[in-house]
C-alpha cells in the first residue's frame, strides 16, 4: 500500500429503544446536555479538553479529548440537514493526535414504532492514510476495548 | 494489487459471489467446480469471478487448461476492520444512549 490511501467502508446500525418517542431521541443528539449524556469518552478513562455544540444546519460540533490509554482525539463535525425529531446529516473528520484518520457522513433516522423508537444509523467513511501503520491502529483498538468495557459497565 | 474496500464491498453486494466466497472460504476450486451450483452460463460465472478477482478478494491461477480460485483473507480482514472499528464504537454510544433514555424517558435531567 502507497503511502496515501483511502479505504471505503459503509455500515448501519438500527436499534429500537422501547417507552420512548422519536422526539425524545432526537433530543439526546439535539441538545449538549443530552449528547454529554452518551456520546463522550467513558468516565475515569477520558478527559474532555475542548466542547463546541452548535446544532443547525451549517453549525460545527467538535468534541477532543485525552485517553487515560495514551493521545488526544478530535471528532469534527459540520451540521448539514436537521429535519426535527426525525432525521440529522453531519459529516465530519476524526483526528488522533495531528494526524487525520477518517472523514465520514453519517446519517441518522428516527421512526416512530409501536411501543418505542427505532433509531437507524449509517454511516460511510474513506478512512485514510496510515491503515496499515500498526501503532495508530492498535491504539484505535484499546479505545475500543476501554468503550466496550464501559458499556458492559454500564 | 492495493486492496481497495470499495470494490470488496461491491463484489460482496451480489448473493451469487458471496456464495462463490463462501465456497472459496473452504478451499480452492477450479471455475467449473464453482459454476456447477448456479444455474448460468459459464461466461456469466466468469463475469462473476472477474469482479471478485478485481476487487482482491479472490485470486486466480490457471495451470494447464484449469483455472484454480482462492481466497485472497488480507483484503477481507481489511474490510472487516474498518467496519468493525466504527461500528463497536457506535455499538457501545448506543448502548449508553438507550441506558440514558431508560433513566430518563421524559426529558433531559434538570
Amino acid at each position: 500500500m502507497t503511502a496515501h490511501s483511502i479505504a471505503h467502508g459503509v455500515f448501519t446500525i438500527e436499534r429500537t429503544y422501547p417507552g420512548v418517542t422519536p422526539q425524545r431521541v432526537f433530543d439526546a443528539f439535539a441538545t449538549e446536555s443530552g449528547k454529554a449524556a452518551w456520546f463522550s469518552g467513558p468516565d475515569g478513562k477520558w478527559q474532555l479538553l475542548e466542547r463546541v455544540f452548535d446544532f443547525r444546519v451549517g453549525g460545527r460540533e467538535r468534541q477532543k479529548g485525552r485517553w487515560v490509554s495514551g493521545g488526544v482525539t478530535l471528532f469534527d463535525a459540520l451540521y448539514f440537514d436537521i429535519v426535527p425529531g426525525a432525521r440529522i446529516v453531519y459529516a465530519y473528520d476524526m483526528w488522533h493526535e495531528d494526524r487525520k484518520l477518517s472523514v465520514s457522513l453519517a446519517t441518522l433516522e428516527f421512526e416512530a414504532v409501536a411501543g418505542g423508537t427505532r433509531f437507524k444509523l449509517c454511516e460511510q467513511g474513506a478512512f485514510l492514510d496510515g491503515y496499515d501503520d500498526a501503532g495508530s491502529r492498535e491504539h484505535g483498538t484499546n479505545e475500543l476495548m476501554d468503550r466496550m468495557e464501559a458499556s458492559l459497565q454500564a | 494489487m492495493t486492496p481497495s474496500l470499495d470494490l470488496a464491498f461491491q463484489a460482496l453486494a451480489d448473493p451469487t459471489r458471496r456464495a462463490m466466497v463462501e465456497r472459496l472460504s473452504l478451499g480452492p476450486a477450479s471455475v467449473s467446480e464453482l459454476a456447477q451450483p448456479f444455474a448460468m452460463s459459464l461466461p456469466a460465472v466468469v463475469q462473476h469471478l472477474a469482479m471478485l478477482e478485481a476487487s482482491g478478494l479472490v485470486t486466480s491461477q490457471k495451470v494447464g487448461r484449469v483455472r484454480t480460485c482462492r481466497m485472497e483473507p488480507a483484503v477481507m480482514s481489511l474490510a472487516e476492520q474498518w467496519i468493525n472499528q466504527r461500528r463497536t464504537a457506535w455499538e457501545a454510544r448506543l448502548d449508553r444512549l438507550g441506558e440514558h433514555l431508560r433513566l430518563y424517558p421524559d426529558g433531559e435531567p434538570q
